[in-house]
């Protein structure tokens, strides 16, 4: 990647708690213009990676560019060209979505009445035009939501922070965060993302680094991770536990990796094809006259990508 | 989420926004104004600000102040020390509003925006001052109401105003700083409790003859007695004696000179 198309630049950034490293030589190039996923369990820094970016947190170490500047030398330059949704809407919660916007855009420098028109616009832009005086207290997680990301784009960022943009909401706030993103990213801004889901980082982002313990253990795009953990798996629960010996003989699954689980007559296993494995198996297991409770195609767990990129090391760790 | 319409006009690359020490003015009454709409937002909490240090002065006045040691009129002695120790109590209300502020997600906000970094304080502090001066007010209006009369002319009446504003712009430095250190509203809870004998341990009610001896300098030593004495004095009350106003400037500015910086240092070490 060239210099001039990156919007982010990361050279091995680290940051101390005390004695806690949450950034450990963490390296990252984002692509300008594109949407980049930071995938981690908590605690892996996905957080303070974030808080430093946005100029909250200062770096112990490392060299950091966002859009074009220094985050060290020169934040408020950084900060005219960010937005932020962190993790807590960062929003008054006593005043309107109005005054929050107009607030916000009057510190932005742009003037009572440009502020004002600007605050209109978003405000139509995120169907909250209808909140009238109501505080951001009485709002619901997704117009909170919807509003928090309004006020990240007053300036129309070059580049935006989502920092779990969807933790702790519904599936219906889910989708309208969703939606909103996708709107985004064809306005040409750059966005980074941090999540605990997969689907989420597969559903948004163009690349994706999987963070943990302050540093990036892999980087991809969704395909290429997915399939480096061993793409889709089938889950097969039974009515008896004592055939599952059985039924992995019979099974016409592609590949070594099948797991079996007696207390929950489950086994799992990776499939190549999703449409040919799934008719496969209702079809072998017909024919044997294995009864089955729940045939299931799912994507590989957040868990299951771990295991596969830190190895077995990490089990015995948690163990 | 219909339209994508923008008046943005990407004022980024104007030079004139990026001089944010040019802005600290404007910033930081955006941050007053927004202080003035929480009010707007929730009058009955500014009513119940106003009213708890006037039915302190009633409590006093005519249940339990005895006016111990005092000569003369105690209603006359009584309110110059309630004026006082209104300001004092004032430094609980800052602590409140800081702690909560930087408990709350908004301030994330502020601080990743280009905006004048002392501003979100300033604020606090202006309209804080303002919440004061209305009080004050408010107690020198049920002052009048129970008889006490200021008695120093106008220059008096000002000069003392101006020495209770002067205290309470201290406490004001001192409730950021204390906030900031204790962080989390539990802590604070138990600052303010300690808000309670210092502001008590004054001569705002008594006089320091009629204490222990022991007592008695500890009172002396109060600034807030400073204040309070000046305040006596210049409103031509009983107990006011001279040679305290220079205490009730130097005090407050001392407070303030060792505060202030504190205060800043810790907020500029949020990104620490």
């Amino acid at each position: 990647m060239a210099v001039a198309d990156t919007a982010i630049t990361v050279e091995g950034a680290h940051k101390k708690y005390g004695d806690k490293k949450a950034l450990d030589g963490l390296d990252l190039l984002v692509g300008r213009g594109t949407v980049h996923g930071v995938l981690g369990p908590n605690g892996a820094g996905k957080t303070t990676l974030v808080r430093i970016l946005s100029t909250l947190l200062r770096p112990d170490a490392g060299r950091i560019e966002v859009a074009g500047h220094d985050l060290v030398t020169r934040p408020q330059e950084v900060r005219f060209r960010i937005g932020l949704l962190g993790q807590h809407a960062a929003l008054d919660e006593e005043l309107s979505g109005v005054q929050n916007l107009e607030m916000f855009g009057r510190l932005y420098h742009l003037g009572a009445r440009h502020a004002r028109v600007r605050a209109g616009e978003l405000l139509d832009r995120f169907g909250l035009e209808d909140t009238g005086r109501k505080p951001v207290r009485a709002y619901s997680g997704g117009m909170r939501r919807r509003l928090d990301l309004a006020a990240s784009l007053i300036t129309e960022p070059e580049v935006l922070f989502l920092d779990e943009p969807t933790t702790g909401l519904d599936p219906r706030g889910r989708a309208e965060v969703w939606a909103a993103v996708r709107s985004l990213v064809g306005g040409g801004t750059t966005v980074l993302l941090t999540t605990q889901y997969l689907e989420e980082a597969d559903q948004l982002a163009d690349r994706i680094s999987v963070v943990d313990r302050g540093r990036v253990i892999a980087d991809g795009t969704a395909d290429e991770l997915k399939a480096a953990t061993g793409g889709d798996r089938i889950d097969v629960v039974l009515r008896d536990a004592g055939q599952l010996g059985a039924a992995v003989a019979l099974l016409p699954f592609v590949g070594p990796g099948v797991t079996v689980d007696a207390d929950r007559r489950l086994l799992s296993a990776p499939v190549a094809d999703r449409m040919t494995a799934l008719s496969g198996v209702v079809r072998a297991l017909e024919e044997a006259g294995i009864e089955a409770e729940d045939v299931a195609l799912r994507r590989p767990t957040l868990d299951e990508v771990f295991l596969h990129l830190t190895g077995d090391q990490r089990v015995k760790e948690a163990a | 989420m219909s339209t994508s319409t923008s008046t943005y006009a990407g004022g980024a690359g104007s030079p004139k926004r990026y001089a944010t020490r040019a802005y600290a003015l404007t910033d930081s009454w955006t941050m007053t104004r927004r202080e003035l709409a929480h009010w707007v937002r929730q009058p009955v909490q500014v009513v119940v600000n106003l009213v708890f240090p006037v039915m302190l002065l009633l409590m006093f006045g005519y249940l339990i102040g005895g006016g111990r040691g005092v000569e003369g009129s105690y209603v006359d002695y009584l309110v110059p020390g309630m004026l006082a120790l209104t300001m004092a109590f004032g430094l609980e209300g800052t602590m409140l509003a800081v702690t909560q502020d930087l408990n709350k997600g908004v301030i994330d906000r502020f601080r990743s925006m280009p905006m004048s970094n002392g501003a979100v304080l300033v604020g606090r502090s202006a309209a804080d001052m303002l919440q004061s001066a209305l009080s004050l007010a408010v107690m020198i209006g049920v002052g009048y109401a129970i008889g006490w009369r200021a008695q120093g002319g106008v220059p008096g009446f000002l000069g003392a105003v101006g020495l209770l504003l002067l205290f309470r712009f201290a406490m004001l430095w001192i409730g950021i700083y204390l906030a900031m250190v204790a962080g989390k509203p539990e802590l604070v809870q138990a600052v303010q409790i300690l808000v309670w004998p210092v502001g008590f341990l004054s001569n705002a009610l008594a006089t320091p003859d009629s204490m222990p001896g022991w007592l008695g300098t500890v009172v002396e030593w109060n600034p807030m007695s400073h204040t309070a004495t000046a305040a006596r004095e210049l409103f031509g009350a009983p107990g006011g004696e001279s040679g305290h106003v220079w205490a009730a400037v130097v005090w407050p500015l001392v407070l303030v000179g060792v505060f202030f910086p504190l205060a800043v240092r810790r907020f500029g070490g949020l990104s620490k």
